[in-house]
């Protein structure tokens, strides 16, 4: 069976979509857990803290977000299959 | 899978202009949204009935979270970030009814109200400091940082556009491959997440929103 571009696409959408979830889990992870430990220390602030970590969230989670529109473009728009 | 999710649907042609299917569902949305509105402010009384209270409510809890993030006076921005949030709120939700798909899960949408957003930032900006001083703000803390401050310009306009359209398209179609799995009862919990996705991504939207207006008008620190 030879690689042909088709399948080539299908792998770098995996790879694309599995790696790219790595980092920004990661990030989440840290970035709520320090939330908590301000919300523990002073939990009167907990409308502003957790506002911030929303949009925090937001901009950590696009990261994935880009990954997956990468890997549905090889897969449904790709260019260098005609 | 049959339809890319990329694509878009064409419902009927307005003479040369192609209508989509995400377009009819906001001409809906906004028919919809327009008429509750009407309905409870047709005759706005002080002693409020329980459609004109719950619409009041719903402003003032916008304008309060929208002053504490711009740190200053909401209402010049209201018409602009509360329209967005309702609208996006109920345009996100409206998978609920059986039969519609959320118009933001189609890339055009997305596009047009980050579009919306990174036109009227500018204005504001404008407005409020005037054109020397709004240019002015491009190039601090110093010169060299102007072309990395035009391109966070267009970039944070681009992953708002991407933020909103990956997580609501993402969503979809998670629910078709679960759908199609296992057809009964198990995508009833990722329905119910799709609520919770929807309503926050209409709240990022908005408050990121209201964070750039924040920054252009000088109130708030670059975000």
């Amino acid at each position: 069976m030879e690689l042909n571009l088709q399948m080539l696409s299908i792998f770098g959408a995996a790879l694309a979509v599995s790696f790219g979830a790595i980092g920004p889990a990661l990030g989440e992870g840290r970035a709520i857990a320090a939330a908590m430990d301000a919300i523990a220390r002073q939990p009167e602030a907990v409308g502003p803290i957790s506002r911030t970590l929303f949009v925090g969230l937001a901009m950590i989670e696009t990261m994935a977000i880009y990954c997956l529109v990468i890997a549905l473009l090889l897969l449904y728009a790709n260019p260098f299959i005609g | 899978m049959e339809t890319s999710p990329l694509a878009t649907e064409v419902v009927f042609r307005l003479g040369p202009v192609p209508v989509s299917r995400a377009v009819v569902t906001t001409w809906v949305i906004i028919a919809a949204l327009t008429i509750v509105c009407w309905l409870g402010l047709r005759r706005a009384k002080v002693h409020a009935g329980p459609l004109q209270a719950t619409l009041e409510i719903i402003v003032e809890t916008m304008s309060r979270q929208i002053s504490e993030v711009i740190r200053r006076d909401a209402w010049p921005y209201m018409p602009l970030l509360g329209t967005l949030f309702l609208f996006l709120v109920v345009a996100n939700l409206v998978a609920v009814v059986p039969g519609m798909k959320p118009p933001t899960g189609r890339i055009e949408t997305p596009a047009a109200l980050a579009a919306i957003v990174f036109l009227s930032v500018h204005y504001f900006g404008v407005r409020s400091r005037g054109l020397v001083d709004y240019l002015r703000h491009y190039t601090r803390p110093n010169l060299l940082l102007l072309p990395l401050n035009v391109l966070s310009e267009i970039t944070r306009t681009f992953s708002l556009m991407v933020r909103l359209f990956g997580n609501m398209m993402s969503h979809e179609l998670v629910i078709a491959i679960v759908a199609l799995l296992a057809g009964l009862l198990l995508p009833i919990p990722f329905l119910l997440l799709g609520v919770l996705i929807g309503i926050v991504q209409a709240f990022i939207f908005t408050v990121l929103a209201a964070v750039f207006i924040g920054a252009a008008v000088g109130s708030v620190e670059a975000g």
